[in-house]
C-alpha cells in the first residue's frame, strides 16, 4: 500500500524558531514533520507521511511574495508530494495569506491537491476560498488540536479522488462554487414558499446567504486641499509611552486619540507602539515611520494642506475583530466630523 | 481617506477604496536601510502620493502605485 507523501508549510512561530523578531527569515527546509505537523503526521496515522516541512517569516513572504515563492516552490517540488497542507493559520493574517499564496502555487506548479485552515476573519480566507478548500478554525492555536485532523481527513479524501461533502459537512469555507442538483420541488414553488413565510413573519432559511464585504463608494476627489484639514489614524498601535487607555497589543477592544499638536516630529519619549503583530524595533527607533508627522508637518507649513488636525487616533489591528474595527471606525469617524476633519491618512503595518 | 499599508492584497480585500503601497511591514513609511535624510524623503514622497490619491476621481478600488 503506497504511503502518501505530503509536505507541510508553517511559519516561523510554528517552527519554534521565534516570535515577531524572527518574522523576516527566508525560506527554510527540514526533513520530517515539525512543530503542530507532528500532530498533522499523527493524523494521518499510516497512511500518509509528512516527509518534509517548509518554513518562511511571515513578514518575509509578505515583502518578497515572488521570490518566496519561487523559492519555496523548488523546496517542495524537490519532495515529489503527493498533497500538500499550509497552516493552519487561524486568525494570523499575514500567516493567512502567505498560506493561501503557497498553496495555490503548489496547486498550480504540481497538480496536487493542498488543503489549509484559517478563522473566518482571516483576510486569507476572502483570498483563497475559491482556489481550495480552507478548513473552518477557532480564532487562535488553541484550537490546534481540533483542526488539524480535519486538516487531514479532507486532505486524504482529496487525495482518493473521494466526493467532497458541503462546506457544513467538511467544515471547510464556503467557496463560493456552485454545484448543479435536482431537487424534489422546482425553484419557484421554493421561492414563493419562503415569500409566504416572510410575508407572515414566520422564519425562513435563505438558500444563498449574500456575503457582507462591507463596501463602501469612493468618495469624490478633493478639489483644493489647502481648504481641508487632515487627520492621521493608525493601525499600528501607536500610543504614548504609558498606554493609558491600556489599548491591547491584538484584539483591541478600544480605539486611543492622542493630541500631537506640541510636536513637530513623534517623539520615540513620548510615544512608543504596543501592537503585538510586528516587529517594533523599527518604528521604536523613529515613530515616525508609523504616524508620519515630521513629513505631514512640513507639508502643513508648506501650504499644501490647509492643517493637520491635533490629534491621531490609533488603535492595534492585529486580531482586532471585524466588528469591533467597525465600530471603532464609526464612533471616530463621528469626531473627526464634528471637528472638521476634510480627509484621512490611515496608516496600517 | 487613502490607506497606506504594505500588504496591498489585505487593503484591497477589507475595501480601501485608494491604496498607497507602504515599504514595509514594520516600517510602512520608512526604511531603516536608507539614512536618515534619504528616509525622511522615502516618506515624504509616500505621503505625498496619499495626497495626490485623495486628489484623484476613481470609480473603483484603485492602486495608486
Amino acid at each position: 500500500m503506497k504511503k502518501f507523501r505530503v509536505v507541510h508549510y508553517i511559519n516561523n512561530f510554528f517552527a519554534g524558531i521565534g516570535g515577531e523578531e524572527k518574522a523576516d527569515i527566508p525560506p527554510e527546509m527540514r526533513v520530517g514533520a515539525h512543530g503542530p505537523g507532528l500532530a498533522l503526521q499523527q493524523a494521518f496515522g499510516e497512511e500518509a507521511e509528512v516527509v518534509a516541512t517548509v518554513i518562511c517569516g511571515d513578514s518575509y513572504y509578505g515583502e518578497n511574495m515572488e521570490s518566496a515563492e519561487e523559492e519555496l516552490l523548488e523546496m517542495i517540488k524537490e519532495q515529489s508530494p503527493d498533497l500538500f497542507i499550509a497552516g493552519p493559520a487561524f486568525n494570523a493574517g499575514r500567516y493567512g495569506v502567505a498560506c493561501g499564496a503557497i498553496a495555490k502555487a503548489v496547486q498550480e506548479s504540481l497538480d496536487i491537491p493542498v488543503v489549509s485552515g484559517m478563522y473566518e476573519e482571516n483576510p486569507g480566507v476572502d483570498m483563497f476560498k475559491k482556489e481550495f478548500h480552507i478548513i473552518k478554525t477557532g480564532n487562535s492555536a488553541a484550537d490546534m488540536r481540533h483542526s488539524m485532523p480535519k486538516l487531514a481527513t479532507l486532505g486524504m479524501k482529496l487525495l482518493k479522488g473521494d466526493l467532497i461533502g458541503s462546506p457544513s459537512e467538511e467544515q471547510y469555507h464556503t467557496r463560493g462554487i456552485r454545484i448543479n442538483y435536482f431537487n424534489d420541488k422546482r425553484g419557484s414553488l421554493r421561492a414563493v414558499e419562503m415569500l409566504l413565510k416572510k410575508v407572515k413573519g414566520q422564519t425562513y432559511e435563505t438558500e444563498y446567504p449574500m456575503p457582507d464585504f462591507g463596501q463602501v463608494a469612493p468618495n469624490p476627489a478633493i478639489k483644493d486641499f489647502t481648504q481641508v484639514k487632515v487627520a492621521i489614524v493608525t493601525s499600528g498601535g501607536v500610543v504614548p509611552t504609558d498606554n493609558p487607555d491600556r489599548i491591547e497589543s491584538s484584539s483591541a477592544t478600544k480605539y486611543g486619540i492622542y493630541d500631537i499638536s506640541a510636536y513637530e516630529a513623534m517623539p520615540s519619549d513620548v510615544f512608543t507602539t504596543i501592537h503585538g503583530g510586528y516587529d517594533r524595533t523599527y518604528a521604536l527607533e523613529d515613530i515616525n515611520r508609523v504616524v508620519p508627522l515630521d513629513v505631514m508637518r512640513e507639508l502643513e507649513k508648506e501650504g499644501r494642506i490647509g492643517s493637520l488636525e491635533k490629534y491621531f487616533v490609533t488603535t492595534t489591528g492585529t486580531g482586532t475583530s471585524v466588528g469591533n474595527a467597525r465600530r471603532f471606525g464609526q464612533e471616530f469617524s463621528q469626531k473627526l466630523m464634528e471637528d472638521g476633519v476634510g480627509a484621512v491618512i490611515l496608516t496600517s503595518t | 481617506m487613502v490607506h497606506i499599508a504594505t500588504v496591498v492584497p489585505i487593503a484591497l480585500t477589507v475595501g480601501a477604496n485608494r491604496i498607497v503601497p507602504a515599504i514595509g511591514i514594520p516600517y510602512p513609511l520608512g526604511n531603516p536601510n536608507l539614512e536618515p535624510i534619504a528616509e525622511k524623503k522615502l516618506r515624504r514622497s509616500i505621503v505625498e502620493r496619499a495626497l495626490n490619491a485623495l486628489e484623484t476621481e476613481i470609480e473603483d478600488q484603485t492602486v495608486f502605485e
